[in-house]
């Protein structure tokens, strides 16, 4: 007997199978925020130390007689003395400085203690003389980048135990840091050059920087910017507004959609044929890299553009053309600006995919070792450059333990940037989408 | 809404202007002026400590230096001669006939080889362990596919290193070595695997059943039956870099893996190093020729590009100085070893001379 207060089997296995399927939902959105949680715990774990950076300050005497032999001061003649000359003078200034305040360094010979300075320091002091070269015979107080492993130390990567196996640092390297702190010489700080500078090589990971990087995919994505945006929208608007349905026309709608789903590296196999191969433009140059990404990006423009403006009600073309307006003024005076909304958060979140893509990059020479910056665009797009995620690439590979920290840093830049893209998208979204 | 056309034709506007200004600019795009490098992912590191060192000295901007591999790199040095082409490709391992012929179908005629030391190939395994001492034979026992048992050769049924060798620990067979695009495989095979397969007389019975017309189409069939690994997941072919290698040797604690000296040394806090035949690695063992398992590291250099891309001639000099290549340089600190001969080499580069036919 079945009534609306006592539940029959079959309203109760019902019932049943509605919770269970909701405990199915939450469970899967529990693992997936749980897969998101560790994944940006084990991020931000590695990659927070790459925004700090232990520093040494001291004072540094800049003699006339080491530095400038002539004596003419004119930077010509002092460019002589390299960076070689220049990291002794840092050795020898932080010794007397080491002598003066009285800290015992435990017998370390001389060599030791320049071990203690990031030799990217020696090149930093040296432009610093040659584009002032007043500051010669002067006492000048200096901040030099640490030795990669000082700095690993007081982050927790050196550790007492492992410096004692590693040839490149000794526990009483470590020791004599921990004084140095004391004393005020050395100093952690908030690391800008992790943002400014450009990559360094193995024996320097301290100074390693993404700024050649942010340049590059910066300068790419001015160039998909540029080319895809305006070449992506005359094709959505002709074939939304102008071209006659017929077989040609589907054929090329059915190749857009298929083009979004390619996989990125067949891009870069095409833009190694046809740019670098055939035409002849420059290896590891944002424009290849920035080419490149406007074909990946083009049909991923496309489909939202033609969903924008299929969106724009038809009544609203249709009163345009009843007052007289010709097509092409319907479609500029009337149907962009109210698709554009819808473009623009298209265009923003292709731009994104193509900020964070690394495969085509990889077949055009990007993923180099780039440590000058490219010069001001438009030529500086044909100067080499490396872009954010082939740096991340880049330095996973590197031997040093200290790239490790850098690795997941710029993945934390990376994912700043485009958590910064897809909110503006969001918020254009949010603010100008307008619903018929 | 009478703002937006406008700003549409503007904006159409602008990107249009902004194309052509592209356009032109390609047109006049300047002569390059920094090098151009690239090649094997070994030499990777030490090229980057010389480009960097080179580059801040002012005089010249810093070459720009890919990895990729040393065939790859060879294969893009041979691509042929103008701005468009490297000007160097750095190389684990000898160039061949093949490269050769590649280049001189492309123009680039001649080619300098500049040796720039020695690397050494080490086994190393996880630090807390236990230890290794290995010889040739004990490796070739662990990974071959055929191995020598009761004077025949039989399928490898070894499963751990005890077994192969009563003095090793008794611990599951894992081998970590480099696949085959990379240069130092090359290096493995002919240094460990063949000399292993010749110490336990596997190689004679291969050659005595090796099919070939001459001797010596004998010899390299019953070589390539050494090269044969077992495919049943005791060794495992790492296509990537050592950082691969050692997160690999991370989640496997019973692994052994093939590094670099250098990569060794710099993660020496993690990885603890097995003797080969009894001879503990290092740049001294390795100058000294005690340790076996060495093979040296080439530079390529495309002689038309010496006096046309500015700088080569000042980086080549560089980078055969004292201060780097020596044995007091930095990329002895950094692990490479340095070449007894090195003065010989400074003298070449110094002329630029060119490299004699192959043997």
């Amino acid at each position: 007997m079945s009534s609306l207060f006592t539940q029959d089997k079959k309203t109760t296995a019902r019932n049943a199978a509605e919770k269970r399927f909701r405990a199915y939902g939450v469970v899967a959105i529990t693992l997936a925020l749980l897969a998101l949680v560790w994944l940006l715990i084990s991020i931000f774990g590695a990659g927070l130390p790459a925004f700090r950076q232990t520093f040494l300050t001291f004072p540094v005497t800049l003699d006339v007689a080491v530095l400038d032999k002539q004596g003419h001061a004119l930077p010509a003649e002092m460019a002589k003395v390299t960076t070689i000359g220049y990291g002794k003078v840092l050795a020898s200034s932080l010794a007397a400085e080491i002598a003066a305040q009285g800290i015992d360094t435990g017998g370390m010979t001389a060599k030791d203690l320049a071990d203690m300075i990031s030799e990217e320091s020696a090149a930093t002091l040296r432009n610093k003389v040659l584009g002032n070269p007043a500051l010669l015979g002067q006492t000048i107080s200096f901040t030099a980048l640490a030795n990669g492993r000082i700095d690993g130390f007081f982050k927790g990567r050196v550790t007492m135990e492992s410096a004692k196996l590693d040839k490149n640092t000794s526990p009483e390297k470590l020791v004599l840091a921990g004084k140095l702190r004391d004393a005020g010489i050395l100093s952690i700080r908030f690391n800008t050059g992790f943002l400014t500078m450009p990559d360094a090589s193995d024996k320097r990971p301290e100074a390693a920087g993404l700024g050649v990087a942010i340049i590059g995919s910066l300068y790419m994505m001015f160039v998909v910017l540029v080319l895809a945006l305006p070449i992506g929208v005359a094709a959505s608007v002709y074939l939304e507004e102008f071209a006659p349905k017929n077989r040609w026309t589907d054929l090329i709608e059915v190749n857009i959609a298929n083009l979004a789903a390619v996989p990125s590296i067949v891009y870069g196999i095409l833009g190694l044929a046809i740019f670098i191969n055939f035409a002849g433009l420059p290896q590891s140059a944002p424009i290849v890299g920035g080419l490149v990404l406007t074909l990946m990006t083009l049909p991923r423009i496309i489909i939202p553009t033609r969903a924008a403006l299929k969106a724009v009600p038809p009544s609203i073309r249709d009163a345009a053309l009843g007052i007289g307006a010709s097509k092409l003024q319907t479609v500029t005076h009337h149907v962009l600006p109210l698709a554009m909304p819808g473009i623009l958060t298209g265009t923003i979140i292709g731009l994104a995919q193509a900020l964070g893509e690394t495969a085509p990059l990889l077949l055009i020479g990007m993923v180099a070792f780039v440590r000058d910056f490219p010069g001001a665009p438009p030529s500086g797009l044909f100067d080499p450059a490396s872009a954010l995620p082939v740096q991340i690439y880049n330095w996973t590979q590197r031997s040093d333990p200290g790239f490790v920290e850098r690795a997941s840093g710029a993945i934390i830049v990376l994912l700043v940037f485009l958590i910064a893209m897809n909110t503006v998208a969001i918020i254009l979204r949010r603010k100008y989408e307008r619903r018929w | 809404m009478t703002s937006e056309p406008e700003n549409i034709m503007s904006l159409t506007k602008l990107s249009v202007s902004a194309i052509a200004l592209l356009a032109a600019s390609a047109l006049t795009a300047s002569a390059r002026d920094q090098l151009q490098i690239s090649g094997s992912s070994t030499v990777l590191p030490f090229a980057t400590i010389v480009a960097e060192a080179f580059g801040e000295q002012g005089t010249f901007k810093t070459p720009v230096v890919e990895g990729g591999g040393s065939g790859a790199g060879r294969a893009a040095l041979c691509k042929g001669v103008g701005e468009d082409t490297i000007d160097i490709a750095n190389s684990s391992s000898k160039i061949k006939q093949s490269d050769i012929d590649a280049c001189k179908a492309n123009g680039v005629n001649d080619i300098m080889e500049i040796r720039i030391g020695y690397d050494g190939i080490v086994f190393a395994s996880d630090i807390a362990g236990p230890d290794f001492a290995l010889v040739p034979a004990d490796i070739y026992g662990a990974i071959a596919g055929q191995v020598v048992k009761d004077g025949a050769l039989v399928a490898n049924a070894s499963k751990t290193w005890a077994d192969v060798n009563a003095a090793l620990p008794a611990q599951d067979i894992l081998a970590l070595i480099p696949g085959t695009k990379h240069g130092t495989r090359e290096v493995f095979n002919q240094k460990v695997i063949e000399a292993g397969c010749k110490d336990t007389g596997a190689y004679d019975l291969f050659l005595a059943t090796a099919e070939g017309a001459d001797d010596a189409a004998k010899a390299k069939a019953a070589l390539a039956s050494c090269d044969t690994l077992r495919t049943d997941g005791m060794q495992v072919e790492i296509d990537g870099d050592y950082t691969e290698t050692l997160s690999r040797l991370a989640a496997n604690k019973n692994a052994v893996g093939v590094f670099g000296l250098s990569f060794y040394e710099n993660n020496a806090d993690k990885l603890k190093v097995a003797t080969v035949k009894g001879v503990v690695p290092s740049t001294a063992t390795i100058a000294d020729g005690t340790y076996p398992v060495s093979r040296p590291l080439f530079m390529y250099v495309k002689k038309a590009h010496i006096g046309v891309i500015p700088g080569l001639q000042e980086y080549l000099d560089f980078f055969v100085s004292d201060d780097m290549v020596g044995p007091e340089g930095k990329l002895v600190e950094y692990g490479l070893v340095s070449d007894p001969e090195l003065a010989k080499t400074q003298a070449d580069v110094a002329a630029d001379t060119v490299m004699a036919p192959l043997q």
